[in-house]
């Protein structure tokens, strides 16, 4: 190979080269960016499972997928395997299952859902058991092993796997509502370090259950506004009341440059960087002062080697719960400062809800079709702007810009932050 | 493809351990690297009959974890990794460093956290006759679930609370996929320092291994072994399968220069780690892995002894199948000598393979091979100078990895 190309800091240039993507707003990138340019929702209310007495009644389901009976492995896996196929096919990577690099999965928990543990449960195994005694000795009957992929981690990326042909051990990871990002970061770093010429980066996740809602209903964290499900996710705007849990998958096919170039492939956009910062603060709050958000944002501009007035545009977490959005206003502005009132940042949680450990994925996917298409997704519901959160958030309709360097961010629970950014192809 | 540029030398430089056989990694030393006879493992046979378990040994986790609200808002799985992970970085002359605590990074293998076996069974057993899960759900859970506590089930809480309970906060991953988050965890934290991406990473993983909902999750695999305690390559002819136990594995992992300059001491150095996962076809797949492995970290294996401290599992036939590969090794025209520490220990899922390096490193320190756990022709007796540990991961289901730990010369 000849000159290779590398990064102001001497490193790999590390580039995207396949996409795809799965929401509530449908199956497939192009579909997805058309209905959420036009400003559409994908949230309804919910009638996978009846919904009586639940503070929260809607959800961004994805209900393409003919799953019986549903499951969060299963949906979740039918999702990645959309998302994964699409991206690859449209990199021209590899051969037919055998894709040249490492598979990194953002996965979402893997446990058993109460209709499994009825199984479980339901059948006598004789004598006086009760409990988890009696699901023990079921268990120990070899009825239910098909139950296993449920509560193993690995069986997604397992899947995929074998589905793709991916290359060594998969890495199935977690960071909470951060962990596409993270995924996308490992990547990054693995391609950097020469480990690897190309990785395919997923996140994916369908924990709209029963149990998932209650959980964060317990946490006061999603909106209850289920009159309008289409008008109930509102990120920056004054009567936010907590995020619209949400279904989707996202992939991408990352690349050296150079291997990109060599094979002739169509760059659809260059990974600048990635930063990352824990926070000690609290589990499901950040540190009033922003101060990890903070060192996030300045670490994946540092890793990038961009300066904050770079930043064209901003792929917010904004996930409209009234904790999350302000204390992201706070840390942008901490980092952009008077750059922050003349970049557009939009949510794209108003429209497909909030789909947890993909969307670092989804909203990575949608920060490359922006760049690609100049065109900025709006913030739709942002009829009533909160004064405390000057920001432009693109309004409710979509706008076109000249749009070279994105920044994407993500934020989870566990003093989680990661942060990327994107630019287009180098010239 | 290899990368041209330097590659940084990887030390440990912290050790927290605790297990079934002891509180801390001093606790470890006493029972396994004196030079004494084979430990008598601990066990509980009776609590989960059929399955043994090994349970945690007694310990203070008001040590490491000094506020009473902290230690609430954890399940016992996370308290066993953030007392493990307070001891490595004490152990690492980094706790209460707080410049260098916001410069350690930390790298987590993680399963799902524990359910409330309690609050199931009330729901169960109202659920009988309304077949109706999603209304019961919603009248027993919300009163029953503590949302402090559920949150633990997101498998980053481990590593949410070590970050707040010790301040480790450069960056926080946790990697999942049972004994493939362990192998994951280790070669991440590995790859990054080697390749100059951190200087200091705290890495490792907890397993608590008295629950009933982590046993349902592994019998119906049928991956656990039941009855009488066996050590772990007895079990081959009876089906095999594992004994969990109740582990946290947390090691300081350094760039030598980075230790050098803070004139930190090291156990020893990691030299490779290789991993992979195979289609566990019939036909001596994990020997074929193994094997491959190995011949990314020594076309010619060095002459000396070696020691090779096997993660094997006990399930079969990956079991069976390890140690076809360890009888090759065995064979060669070195002393050689092989120790499952699962049957000291039990099995730690994702914990097991950082406890396996941990222990490599506390080997190599102490110059003692542990005694042969079992009266076989297996685990033969050992008494050449320790130069290099061999660590095997091999998981229950998939996951293949090598580690080659050395001590630094």
């Amino acid at each position: 190979m000849g000159s290779r190309m590398l990064d102001q800091k001497g490193r790999p240039v590390v580039v995207v080269t396949g996409i795809g993507l799965v929401t509530s707003l449908g199956v497939g990138a192009d579909l997805c960016w058309s209905r959420l340019t036009a400003g559409h929702s994908g949230v309804k209310p919910i009638t996978r499972f009846p919904t009586d007495g639940l503070r929260s009644t809607i959800a961004g389901t994805v209900d393409d997928f003919d799953i019986t009976p549903t499951s969060a492995y299963d949906l979740s896996m039918a999702m990645a395997e959309a998302a994964a196929s699409e991206a690859i096919v449209q990199a021209r990577i590899g051969s037919v299952s055998r894709f040249p690099g490492p598979l990194i999965v953002a996965t979402p928990p893997s446990e058993l859902e109460w209709p499994h543990l009825d199984r479980l449960h339901d059948h006598d195994p004789g004598g006086d058991l009760t409990g988890y005694q009696r699901i023990l000795a079921n268990a120990r009957t070899g009825l239910f092993a098909d139950l296993a992929k449920h509560v193993r981690f690995a069986a997604i990326a397992d899947r995929l796997q074998e589905r793709f042909g991916t290359q060594g051990e998969p890495l199935s990871i977690c960071t909470a509502c951060a962990s596409g990002a993270t995924a996308i970061q490992i990547g990054l770093e693995s391609i950097r370090r020469g480990d690897a010429d190309a990785a395919l980066c997923v996140g994916t996740d369908a924990t709209v259950h029963p149990e998932g809602l209650i959980r964060f209903s317990l946490l006061s964290a999603l909106s209850t506004a289920n009159e309008d499900p289409k008008k109930a996710s509102r990120p920056f705007s004054k009567r936010r009341d907590g995020f619209v849990m949400a279904e989707g998958a996202g992939a991408l096919v990352l690349e050296s440059y150079d291997a990109a170039k060599a094979r002739g492939a169509k760059i659809l956009a260059v990974v600048r960087g990635c930063g990352e910062k824990a926070d000690d603060y609290h589990r499901t709050r950040s540190s009033p002062d922003g101060a990890a958000m903070i060192a996030s944002i300045r670490r994946a501009l540092a890793d990038a080697g961009v300066s904050p007035e770079e930043i064209d545009y901003v792929n917010a977490h904004g996930t409209s719960t009234p904790e999350n959005d302000k204390m992201e206003y706070l840390s942008l502005h901490a980092v952009l400062g008077e750059h922050l009132a003349r970049t557009p940042i939009s949510s794209c949680k108003s429209m497909i809800g909030h789909t947890l450990i993909a969307a670092g994925s989804v909203e990575a996917v949608l920060s490359v079709l922006t760049l690609n298409t100049g065109v900025l997704p709006p913030t739709i519901n942002y009829d009533e702007p909160d004064p405390d959160l000057p920001l432009d958030v693109v309004p409710n309709t979509s706008r076109t810009a000249r749009v070279s360097t994105v920044l994407s961010n993500s934020f989870g629970f566990g003093g989680q932050n990661v942060c990327a950014v994107f630019s287009g192809e180098p010239a | 493809m290899s990368n041209a540029t330097r590659r940084n030398d990887v030390w440990i430089t912290g050790i927290g351990l605790v297990s079934s056989l002891g509180a801390n990694a001093d606790e470890h030393v006493a029972r396994l690297f004196s030079g004494g006879p084979a430990v008598r493992p601990a066990l509980d046979e009776s609590r989960y009959a059929p399955y043994p378990i090994h349970p945690l040994a007694p310990l203070d986790f008001s040590s490491q974890i000094p506020k009473k609200s902290d230690q609430r808002q954890m399940e016992l799985w996370q308290r066993i990794g953030v007392h493990a992970a307070g001891l490595a970085l004490s152990d690492a002359g980094i706790a209460g460093n707080a410049d260098l605590l916001d410069r350690t990074h930390l790298v987590v293998a993680a399963g799902s956290g524990e359910r409330d076996t309690k609050v199931d069974c009330e729901v169960l057993d109202k659920l009988g006759p309304r077949d109706d899960a999603a209304l019961l759900a919603k009248e027993v859970l919300p009163s029953a679930l503590r949302p402090t506590l559920f949150l633990a089930q997101l498998s980053n809480m481990l590593a949410g609370n070590i970050s707040i309970v010790h301040n480790v906060t450069g960056s926080s991953r946790t990697f999942m996929g049972e004994e493939m988050a362990g192998l994951a965890a280790m070669e991440n934290a590995f790859r990054r320092i080697q390749a100059a991406q951190a200087d200091v990473i705290l890495v490792g993983g907890a397993l608590n291994a008295e629950r009933e909902d982590l046993l349902l999750g592994y019998e119906i695999g049928h991956n656990l072994w039941r009855g009488p305690f066996r050590q772990v390559w007895e079990r081959r002819g009876d089906g095999g399968g594992f004994i969990p136990g109740s582990v946290g594995a947390f090691i300081v992992l350094e760039s030598s220069a980075h230790a050098r300059a803070r004139c930190a001491k090291a156990y020893a150095k990691i030299s490779a780690i290789e991993t992979d996962r195979t289609s566990r076809e019939p036909g001596e797949t994990v020997l074929h892995a193994l094997t491959q492995l190995l011949s990314r970290i020594w076309s010619d294996i060095p002459d000396g002894p070696l020691l090779t401290f096997s993660g094997a599992s006990g399930t079969e036939p990956a079991t069976s199948e390890e140690l076809l590969f360890l009888s090759r090794l065995a064979s060669l025209d070195h002393e050689t000598a092989i120790r499952a520490f699962g049957s000291a220990v039990g099995h730690g899922v994702e914990a097991h393979f950082p406890m396996g390096i941990a222990l490599a490193a506390l080997a190599l320190k102490h110059g003692t091979a542990l005694a042969p756990t079992e009266p076989s022709e297996i685990e033969r007796p050992f008494s050449a100078a320790i130069e290099r540990v061999l660590v095997t991961g091999v998981g229950h289901w998939r996951g293949e990895g090598l580690a080659l730990i050395e001590a630094i010369q």
